[in-house]
């Protein structure tokens, strides 16, 4: 929801400050090959990513809408709660021809305290390795 | 029937639009180029190790198969039936003894001959082929391949000149920088972009735009205009290598450099400067280095992070830059991550490569309607083509066109090479 409303900064808020946010292609995957198209470790490296988009980087202007689900549970405890979701992400250009961009699922690993939850890695796994034009804002 | 092409300068400083939407000028680009004396990046050599081993690769859009036989050597052959044109080998890597087609299973060897079909002599003596039917005369196209300290080129041609000619010592020399160690494979990424392949290898070959267009590298310090570099190029000028020296110019300079431009050389820092740690490897201290090989190949190197790309023509309007990521055999653990990072700079998603893709299907897309209008290509000069030790030059674009020109016959009169 964040990303697709263009608020990058609260989405980076919905991170724990150790964590791991990753894209990568099922093609790298299933060979075993640890190739990453983005890596940030930290939340400083996903701060700096958002703020490089904000101010440096040029790219398509386009809108993003993800559709999720379904979603399957992995392993929960009483804090961390491990699961994956299925996406589709379709990117609209400003004259309003949409395009499906990326399709995959997530691996996510959220730290659950009360009735908030921080995520602890965000691992994208795009069956989507032939990235149209090329990839600015995160899935 | 060479086209009609109206230069309107014999040293490629203008560049007419139309040859980047023209049907015919594509098809034979794939004909005189790819499928004529240029000679193609094929794959790594690391990537077949064993024998058996093949994988499948496009020379311009022709479908090929490099495979690794028993005894070692390296064939490459056109993946398609030589029985009714189905592509052979359907995955994209394998090991096998024999690559076998779906559609009627004829076989072929590792090196790229049929050696056999089933039903050939018929069933109950009844059908199968001609007794006369040639098996070897029908084997698929084969390419020569030359091994560049484990960088594999092929060429379709008989009239190709030696490998070692055609990269120069500039190619040659510049491969065994990057390859001087066994490497790993670390992954790959692939990138479509609508615009024409020649767009996409003229920016390989224009220094001018890389701290222009990716202001990342200005803001943060990573390359700038006023680092000591250049660009090289071999004696035919058809290969060229931007690169440039970590390190090497101050705040100051680049300030006073690009206080005309868009460029923010204060306000951003990093908060995890690990992102542009260089940890130099080479003994030539460069942090930047993109050799790139007429017309498919090149080699890159931003700090730590190394990758060879091959562009693969999609027809007139698209190419994909396919990316091959690696680091040494021998890197440890903390290397390979430390890579990995670096990698965050490069390829699709890359903090100064991203743009890349922007730049030219916006060129694609406003230059379809230019009719007779040209590129200008004079940063850097005009006339005789030269190795720079500066980088606000697009000189190599010239040296592309050259040569390009020269393999479809359509220099001008009067031509530079």
């Amino acid at each position: 929801m964040a990303i697709d409303e263009d608020r990058l900064e609260d989405w980076v808020e919905l991170f724990e400050e150790e964590c791991d946010y990753r894209v990568v292609t099922r093609e790298n995957v299933e060979q075993g090959l640890p190739n990453v198209l983005m890596w940030c470790d930290n939340k400083n490296m996903l701060r700096d990513r958002v703020e490089s988009y904000r101010n440096v980087n040029l790219y398509n202007l386009h809108y993003d809408r993800h559709v999720l689900g379904p979603l399957r549970f992995i392993t929960t405890d009483d804090s961390i709660c491990c699961f994956e979701l299925a996406y589709s992400l379709f990117q609209t250009s400003l004259e309003g021809e949409s395009r499906l961009f990326s399709v995959g699922r997530y691996r996510v690993e959220a730290r659950i305290e009360g009735n908030l939850a921080k995520l602890k890695s965000v691992t994208v796994i795009a069956d989507t390795g032939l990235v149209p034009s090329l990839l600015a804002t995160p899935i | 029937m060479n086209p009609e092409i109206a230069w309107p300068r014999n040293d490629y400083s203008r560049v007419p639009f139309w040859l980047h939407h023209d049907e015919k000028i594509y098809e034979l680009e794939m004909e005189r180029i790819f499928r004529g004396p240029a000679w193609s990046y094929l794959c790594l050599e690391a990537e077949i190790p064993n024998p058996g081993d093949y994988r499948t690769t496009w020379v311009g859009d022709t479908p090929v198969i490099v495979s690794r036989d028993k005894a070692g050597a390296i064939h490459a052959f056109v993946n398609r039936c030589s029985h009714r044109g189905a592509m052979i080998v359907r995955s994209l890597r394998g090991n096998a003894e024999r690559l076998v087609c779906l559609y009627h299973r004829w076989c072929y060897s590792s090196a790229g001959e049929l050696t056999g079909l089933p039903f050939r002599r018929g069933l109950k003596g009844e059908g199968g082929m001609p007794q006369d039917f040639d098996m070897k005369a029908v084997s698929p196209r084969k390419l020569q391949v030359a091994n560049c300290h484990g960088m594999l080129f092929g060429t379709f041609s008989e009239r190709a000149e030696p490998i070692e000619d055609y990269l120069g010592e500039f190619g040659t020399g510049i491969i065994r920088r990057f390859l001087s160690r066994p490497i790993r494979i670390l992954g790959y990424s692939r990138q479509r972009i609508a615009g024409n392949w020649k767009l996409y290898a003229e920016n390989l070959r224009d220094t001018y735009h890389a701290s222009l267009l990716h202001e990342f590298f200005v803001t943060y310090g990573v390359d700038r205009a006023t680092q000591k570099g250049g660009v090289k190029m071999d004696e035919r000028h058809r290969h060229n290598m931007n690169h440039a020296y970590a390190a090497t110019d101050t705040q100051e300079e680049a300030r006073a450099a690009y206080a005309g431009t868009a460029a923010r050389l204060d306000r951003m820092q990093l908060r995890d400067k690990k992102l542009l740690e260089f940890r130099n490897e080479f003994p030539d201290g460069m942090n930047l280095a993109a050799p790139t090989f007429f017309p498919n190949g090149l080699l890159i190197q931003i700090n730590n992070s190394l990758a060879a790309r091959q562009i693969r023509p999609q027809g007139v309007n698209a190419h994909e830059v396919f990316q091959t990521v690696f680091g040494y055999a021998d890197d440890d653990e903390a290397m390979t991550r430390h890579r990995l990072i670096s990698a965050n700079l490069v390829g699709p998603a890359g903090f100064v490569s991203m743009e890349d893709g922007e730049a030219i299907e916006v060129v694609q897309k406003a230059t379809r309607s230019a009719g007779d209008a040209c590129a200008i290509v004079e940063m850097g000069g005009r006339g005789e083509l030269r190795d720079l030790a500066h980088r606000v030059t697009e000189s190599p674009i010239r040296g592309f066109w050259s040569y390009w020109a020269e393999l479809m016959g359509v220099e001008p009169a009067g031509a530079i090479r």
